[in-house]
């Protein structure tokens, strides 16, 4: 049976689209205005062609704040502490799921719970304590320091737990017999098998790990290390003087590597989600 | 050239003991077929020679050598399952060669064997494929060729027919008798159907409860099962059992529907009177003028033969299976049926065992 185009449906997905553009569109419009314009309340929708400069501008405009630092150094920043989370994150995970789902070995369950347990401690509940240790090792204002504490978190375990106990036991005595031996059978079997989930946990933990914001504001004081999200938080001051400008231009840059993520591993996991076949 | 020994080997998971003492011996290059029911512990059986599990006592031996705790990639063994467990992200030729690469053969050699195997097996156009692009028939070629290119000294298989319908079964299965005859290598082999463990079997293993209640070729598991039980689970439709009484010193059980049975072959060396069971196949059970009377309940009829059930006046269940169709036969009808001596076999009822004529 065929029908005409549901008008209603698309309306309201038209409408829902907006909303969520709208301020989006309104911070490129901004950027493009000058600074004065802005703090007078005079925000045009339509960008200001002359003003597309302040997007390649901005890349090299260190705010005070944050020790000169420029806003495209920030960027290389967050790209890195993003990319380290999320594949730090994966890497621990999945090896604590591969010990817990494959092997039989004493303390087995109390291991898992206790890894359960840290989900109710993320960063923030933990903050102090964190800090202390961090300082203790003297880690503070380091790259370790900045993405460590992040990456020590059973979210993604949980997920691998689920993803290899689907695994057939008879693939893992097949392997057995062809002479695999626990970490080829990890690498060769596991891995590939679960390549779908990979990708997808990859983008949720790369997004988590590019909008952090509250723990690089107590381990970074050295502006060699301040991520955008928090660079740009530092760009806007109580007074007048805030450069509205310059900082919806960060904010634009802040948000393409994210959405780049999300739609070139939207391919992989797409694809990777249909092949699925254990 | 390989001779597999299973010596007292026996298994318990917790205290729950699930094989008590195998002891069998596979000559070169015999099939063996372990048949039993679900849960007799046939599959543990074949895991124990994997290596797969560790027995609670007793010993493996391949070839003289003890193997009993060897890792399973060191057995010269190689394994079909029954889901096929097919890695799912490799090639038709990344699942065979899989194995070989991991014992570091050098690349020629594994083309070669990929490919004589594939060339057996009819997968030579479909080496590039991922399983889930195979039909069902095509991955249990493709588990077998897994099996095939180690070139192993044992094969086992557990049911690798099962998750085939019904015409192609028929057809692997004599591909797989020819392949082992061919190739030469001793197999063993688990499943729980029994056309499947007459057709393929040198020698046939019956299991029931973690025991092997009898080892002996097909037709002689057929003409002279050792109990009850293996005379119940082997031949289809399954053996009728008619209470009965030994009587005549020994030569005649006379049964409790009535009428009496002259053993052909000899005495048993039993007190008159002693309870026995006399099985008969249906399709040894005579429809005739004269003989016990039989209530029929149900007609089958299966186009070149046909299914009677009924039961006898004593209450027991019996079938009998005769040729043709034997003509409008209402239910309830009273028939009359023959037991003919030397078709019978005689159990004693409290055992269950065989009891062979004496002299």
């Amino acid at each position: 049976m065929r029908r005409g185009p549901d008008y209603l449906a698309h309306a309201v997905l038209t409408l829902g689209g907006a909303i969520f553009v709208l301020p989006i569109w309104i911070a490129f419009a901004a950027a493009t205005q000058q600074a004065g314009a802005i703090n007078r309340g005079d925000v045009s929708l339509l960008p200001r062609l002359s003003g597309l400069r302040t997007f390649v501008d901005v890349l090299g405009f260190g705010p005070a704040a944050s020790g000169g630092t420029p806003i495209g150094h920030m960027l290389l920043v967050s790209f890195a502490m993003a990319t380290a989370i999320a594949l730090g994150k994966i890497a621990i995970s999945a090896l604590s799921a591969f010990a817990i789902v494959f092997f039989r070995f004493p303390g087995r369950k109390i291991a898992f719970w206790m890894i359960l347990i840290t989900l109710m401690l993320p960063v923030e509940v933990r903050i102090i304590p964190t800090y202390a240790v961090m300082s203790d090792f003297h880690l503070i204002n380091s790259f370790t320091g900045l993405t460590m504490p992040l990456i020590a978190s059973a979210t993604a375990t949980l997920l691998f737990r689920q993803v290899f106990l689907a695994i057939p036991d008879e693939m893992v005595e097949a392997a057995k017999l062809d002479g695999a031996g626990p970490m080829r059978f990890f690498i060769d079997m596991v891995l590939p098998v679960s390549a779908a989930n990979l990708a997808a946990l990859f983008v949720i933990l790369f997004v988590y790990g590019w909008n952090q914001y509250l723990w690089p504001l107590l381990a970074v004081t050295n502006g060699h290390l301040v991520p955008i999200v928090l660079g740009i938080a530092r760009m806007i001051t109580t007074d007048q003087l805030t450069a509205w400008n310059l900082v919806m231009a960060a904010t634009i840059w802040a948000i393409l590597p994210p959405v780049a993520v999300v739609l070139l591993m939207q391919r992989w996991f797409v694809r990777g989600l249909t092949e699925a076949d254990k | 050239m390989a001779r597999l020994e299973l010596q007292g080997l026996s298994k318990s998971f917790g205290a729950t003991p699930v094989l008590h003492g195998i002891d069998l011996v596979l000559a070169d290059g015999e099939m063996v077929v372990i048949v039993g029911a679900s849960g007799c512990g046939k599959s543990t059986l074949l895991r124990l020679v994997a290596g797969l599990e560790v027995p609670s006592t007793g010993r493996v031996l391949l070839d003289g050598a003890d193997i009993t705790h060897a890792d399973p990639s060191r057995r010269d063994i190689a394994m079909v399952f029954q889901n096929y467990a097919l890695y799912p992200h490799m090639s038709v030729f990344g699942n065979m060669a899989y194995g070989l690469k991991l014992r570091g053969l050098p690349k020629a050699e594994i083309a070669r064997r990929v490919d004589e195997a594939a060339a057996t097996l009819g997968l030579g156009a479909l080496l590039g494929r991922k399983p889930r692009q195979l039909s069902g028939g095509q991955r249990q070629r493709v588990a077998m060729g897994r099996a095939i290119v180690r070139e192993p000294k044992l094969f086992l298989f557990d049911e690798p027919l099962s998750n085939l319908d019904a015409k192609l079964r028929v057809q692997v299965r004599a591909d797989i008798r020819k392949l082992q005859r061919r190739l030469g290598v001793t197999s063993l082999y688990v499943t729980h159907d029994q056309i499947e463990a007459m057709t393929l079997a040198d020698r046939l293993v019956v299991m029931h409860q973690g025991r092997a209640a009898q080892i002996a070729a097909p037709v002689e598991v057929f003409e002279r099962p050792v109990n009850t039980y293996v005379a119940s689970f082997i031949g289809d439709p399954a053996m009728n059992f008619c209470p009965a009484r030994l009587t005549s010193g020994g030569m005649a059980a006379a049964l409790d529907a009535g009428g009496r049975v002259d053993f052909t072959d000899g005495r048993r060396d039993a007190p008159d009177g002693a309870r026995l069971l006399i099985g008969i196949r249906p399709q040894h059970a005579v429809l005739a003028g004269e003989g016990i009377d039989l209530v029929v309940d149900l007609i089958e009829p299966l186009g070149s033969e046909t299914l009677i059930h009924g039961h006898l006046t004593d209450g027991t269940a019996f079938a009998v299976r005769v040729a043709g169709s034997p003509g409008a036969v209402p239910d309830g009808a009273h028939l009359r049926v023959a037991l003919p001596g030397e078709q019978v076999h005689v159990f004693d009822a409290a055992s269950g065992d065989r009891l062979d004529p004496v002299g």
